[in-house]
């Protein structure tokens, strides 16, 4: 077994794994962070993405004991429900979802394509969303919501939380 | 914004909160205390017979808590075949054992289960597994398989599950006066559904009552309950089946693997709970996969179009054996092959087939797609023959929009349609003469631009009981709680298609109440009144349909309760835009809600009228329902590269009266997506030793984000009279209506260099091969 230090959403753990357990592993069944799904064993659904020191990585394909020292972001830590990430909130009104499951991994692929790039084109946003599969929705409401998130976060208007959004609103 | 009608309001979906932010609940993602985990040892070989197993070294690896081979469950007294539900007279059935017992029939098939403290233990224990197989032939190809052997199983003599005939109106002689016979063979090839979350269990005994609990992702809780308790042995009602959030299923989860046998059956032996998450790689191996038809199809037609009947010799390849529906699901095919067209007399020989290979059964559109398919290049093959316009071929054929409803030759009833109309709409929405004549100008320049029409109808909202192979009905329970809150149970099982948002829509519109205090509870078969499920887009059409007959009943005792009290006939009282009122007097009111709480404070009711405000309701449809529309897809393929590029995707959908456009367009673009995957991309390959050479998704391509577009949607609305909503299902429509399309779409590309088809998926090579060998590439 191995010791190692990991901030995970802003808060530090000691681990103790094996060699071989699987940083998404770590996070689930160590953490209890289940949000971060398994889809594949081959790195090519993206369904287990997060952000390690801030960059979106697959956290099926990386071993826990190489992020020691390290941090980690998953979709708990992107935002909850008493305050959205924008990129949830567009994700909720542009209806980008339906069964959910690459839902967390497709965020935060998201999160990441806009910090680097805050202004994307549709055709940006596909090619930046090639490494994350989506059976349910044929993307085109994804790309709607990465768009509509990304003049969000450009105004850097407030937070909302799930409650003041609820009441019989609206998607579009 | 609010809303002062829900009724057809983009309303946000209620479910969605969970999910985006991994606060969901999916089976991997259930905490129990003292979890196994379990994993599977598989087949390597199509066909062997399994000559020895040595468990000696798994059974002693570290964590081991259970192994079990065929042997070992038969000497603890399971001795059962996994059923079928679908049978067809004189087929054949070979025993499905849960578990392979000395000969194996496809790569996956699995053979031994380990149970074991953690996932990573569990998966070494199977590396120590020693299986010693006597390698058999084995028959992958399905016309290879129809004409002798190899044979899939030993114990078999053909490889031909069934044959099964049908032939209605004058066909020879319709044959032998037609103008024209257009012959063509389509492969319809297999695919592999692909959910996103694979197949996922958790099951746990509780030794106390001795009841079991087995949360799975399923489309059909109560079906898996009925079949689990009868091979387990146990009373229906010492069985709980939940199906907690679904991470998509499109038809491959309304099945009963053996895995949802084994994982309960070692729950209980071992009276501790086992969980079993499949990887990936096992979900292409052992998930059930879907079309995979060989179709012969000859068209009679006349030199101005009209296509007269229909000759077709359909192989399925079923693969090696029977799951719930497999024997079921190409009977749909010629049942629907002669699509929204005045076609009058078919003759159809369809054969399943066994091959070792993984078993087909239903994926999206389930048997329709193939039908839509065969109608919708034949049309445009006649049209290619005849040198007509495909939209011009499409209009002479159509059934009339007054000729509803519409008994069709293979003793279907269509429902209602406009099949004309949406194609008109379409129509309007691009501009068919200027393309035509962008693509002339563009073929001058060496470009090959091609646009593809396809008009389908399908069948669904499944179904008449006496139609199906299972019941047909579905539930629904409302409860008006005390504070007036509303609690739904649904019989379906949504995963995915928004339910939770749309029937909180029906019912908070039709009894008042905010949606946000109406809950849909569903997927539980301990909180859930019996219902059949989620499948063959029923979800709402049926089980809507329920939950509108339980909405009547509510009103029928809210009137009366309210009549009562306000000491007027309950003739005289309505329910009026969400509340009770005295006929034409809307100053005199009541809310569900009050009624709800008089009814449960059990004083001053009618006399007769029990406490409470709740109902159960069933639905039994009498007949399917029939969605059409008209989807158009425009193309231009690379003539140096083979590669097709879709430039513009317009879709025209009639499911009848929308409940909300977000999740009906959602339903419609994902269904695209898929079609488009078949169209262009995916392909499930086995090679001629049976080995799955597109087994991850490194190499089958469903689409990503770059590979599909930006659709565009419209919609007519064509009422049904089959439910009490007038509403028609949507979640395979998209499927349905659009592989035609894009094939269609690349064939008029093609059509210079004299292609008349190509098989699908249209991969570059493909497409490039076919430009070269006519004429060194260049066209005619």
């Amino acid at each position: 077994m191995s010791t190692i230090e990991i901030d995970v959403n802003g808060k530090h753990h000691t681990l103790e794994v094996e060699p071989r357990t699987l940083l998404v592993h770590a996070i689930r069944d160590k953490l209890g962070l289940t949000g971060t799904h398994v889809g594949c064993d081959t790195s090519s659904c993206g369904a287990c993405t997060v952000l390690v020191d801030g960059v979106s990585a697959k956290s099926c394909t990386i071993f826990a004991v190489q992020v020691d020292g390290g941090s980690v972001t998953t979709i708990e830590g992107l935002g909850a429900s008493a305050e959205l990430h924008p990129m949830q909130e567009a994700f909720w009104a542009k209806h980008g979802l339906q069964c959910g499951y690459c839902t967390p991994g497709m965020i935060v692929s998201a999160v990441d394509l806009l910090q680097r790039n805050p202004d994307p084109s549709d055709d940006e946003i596909r090619a930046g969303l090639e490494g994350n599969l989506c059976r349910c929705t044929g993307y085109e409401n994804i790309v709607r919501a990465v768009r509509s998130a990304a003049e969000a976060m450009r105004a850097a208007g407030p937070r909302h939380s799930v409650a003041e959004l609820l009441p019989a609103g609206g998607g579009d | 914004m609010a809303f002062t009608t829900l009724m057809g309001a983009k309303v946000r979906r209620r479910e969605d909160p969970r999910l985006i932010t991994g606060r969901a609940t999916y089976v991997d993602d259930v905490q129990v205390v003292g979890l196994l985990h379990a994993a599977f040892v598989r087949s390597p070989y199509a066909h062997a017979k399994i000559r020895r197993i040595d468990l000696t070294a798994a059974k002693n690896a570290p964590g081991v808590v259970g192994v079990w081979a065929a042997a070992d469950l038969r000497a603890a007294g399971l001795d059962v075949s996994m059923p079928v539900a679908a049978d067809i007279p004189g087929m054949l059935k070979p025993p499905h054992p849960p578990l392979g017992t000395d000969e194996v029939h496809f790569v996956g098939e699995a053979i031994v289960m380990i149970v074991a403290e953690g996932q990573y233990a569990a998966r070494d224990a199977a590396e120590a597994v020693v299986v010693e197989y006597d390698e058999l032939p084995a028959v992958v190809d399905m016309e290879k398989a129809v004409a002798g052997g190899p044979f899939a199983h030993g114990s078999l003599t053909s490889n031909v599950a069934y044959e099964l005939p049908t032939k209605v109106g004058e066909v020879d002689a319709l044959f032998a006066s037609a103008d024209i016979v257009v012959k063509q063979r389509l492969v319809n090839q297999r695919l592999v559904p692909c959910p996103m979350e694979p197949r996922s269990m958790l099951a746990q005994w509780d030794t106390g009552p001795g009841a079991l609990t087995l949360y799975t992702s399923t489309q059909i809780p109560h079906l898996l309950r009925t079949n689990l308790a009868i091979l387990l042995g146990l009373p229906e009602t010492k069985v709980r089946v939940i199906a907690p959030e679904v991470g998509g299923g499109f038809g491959a989860k309304l099945q009963f693997y053996s895995e949802e046998l084994l994982i309960p059956w070692a729950a209980r032996q071992l009276g501790r709970p086992i969980k079993y998450i499949e990887s990936r790689s096992e979900n292409f191996q052992t998930m059930t996969h879907g079309r995979d038809q060989i179709q012969y199809v000859e068209a009679a037609a006349t030199k101005d179009g009209r296509i007269k009947a229909l000759r077709m010799t359909i192989y399925s390849n079923l693969g090696a054996y029977h799951h719930l529906l497999t024997p079921a699901i190409a009977t749909f095919t010629p049942m629907m092959s002669i699509g929204c067209y005045n076609i009058e007399a078919l003759e159809c020989k369809l054969v399943g087939v066994f091959t070792n290979t993984m078993s087909t059964d239903a994926y999206r559109g389930a048997g329709r797609p193939e039908a839509t398919y065969l109608v919708e290049r034949m049309i445009d093959r006649v049209a290619g023959e005849l040198g007509l316009d495909p939209v011009e071929v499409r209009r002479r054929n159509f059934i009339a929009a007054d000729a509803f409803p519409h008994p069709i030759a293979t003793g279907l009833v269509y429902d209602s349609g406009n099949y004309q109309g949406s194609l008109d709409k379409l129509l309007g929405l691009v501009d068919y003469k200027a393309f035509r004549v962008r693509q002339a100008e563009a073929r001058q320049q060496g470009r090959y631009l091609g646009i593809g029409f396809s008009t389908y109808v399908e069948v669904c909202g499944m179904g008449p009981s006496a139609a199906m192979p299972a019941p047909g009905w579905d539930s629904a329970t409302i409860r008006v709680e005390p504070t007036g809150s509303v609690t739904v149970m649904t019989g379906i099982s949504p995963h995915g298609q928004g339910q939770e948002t749309t029937f909180a829509q029906i019912v908070g519109d039709e009894l008042g109440v905010p949606i946000d205090n109406v809950v849909i509870v569903h997927g539980d078969t301990d909180r859930v009144q019996y219902g059949v499920g989620t499948f063959g887009s029923r979800g709402t059409a049926v089980g809507g349909a329920a939950l509108k007959l339980a909405i009547n009943s509510i009103q029928e005792k809210a009137i009366k309760i309210a009549a009562h009290v306000w000491e007027a006939s309950p003739d005289d009282v309505e329910y009026h835009d969400g509340k009770i009122q005295i006929k034409g007097v809307p100053s005199k009111t009541m809310t569900t809600a009050e009624v709800g709480f008089l009814a449960f404070r059990g004083v001053n009711l009618p006399p007769g009228v029990e406490p409470g405000l709740d109902a159960t309701r069933r639905f039994e449809p009498p007949n399917f329902v029939f969605p059409f529309g008209a989807h158009v897809c425009i193309v231009e393929v690379d003539a140096q590269t083979g590669q097709t590029k879709i430039e513009r995707y317009v879709a025209v959908d009639d499911c009848g009266p929308i409940i909300n456009p977000l999740i009906v367009e959602g339903q419609i673009h994902g269904g695209i997506a898929q079609g488009i995957g078949q169209a262009l991309y995916e392909s499930a390959e086995y090679d001629e030793n049976g080995q799955l050479t597109s087994g991850s998704f490194m190499d089958y391509a469903i689409p990503h984000a770059e590979q599909v577009l930006s659709y565009e949607t419209a919609h007519t609305s064509t009422p049904t009279d089959v439910n009490p909503l007038g509403i028609k299902g949507v979640g395979e429509a998209g499927t349905i209506g659009s592989v035609p399309a894009v094939v269609n779409a690349v064939m008029d590309a093609l059509a210079p260099f004299g292609v008349k088809h190509i098989d699908m998926p249209l991969r570059p090579e493909k497409l490039w091969s076919a430009m070269q060998s006519t004429r060194n590439g260049a066209p005619h």
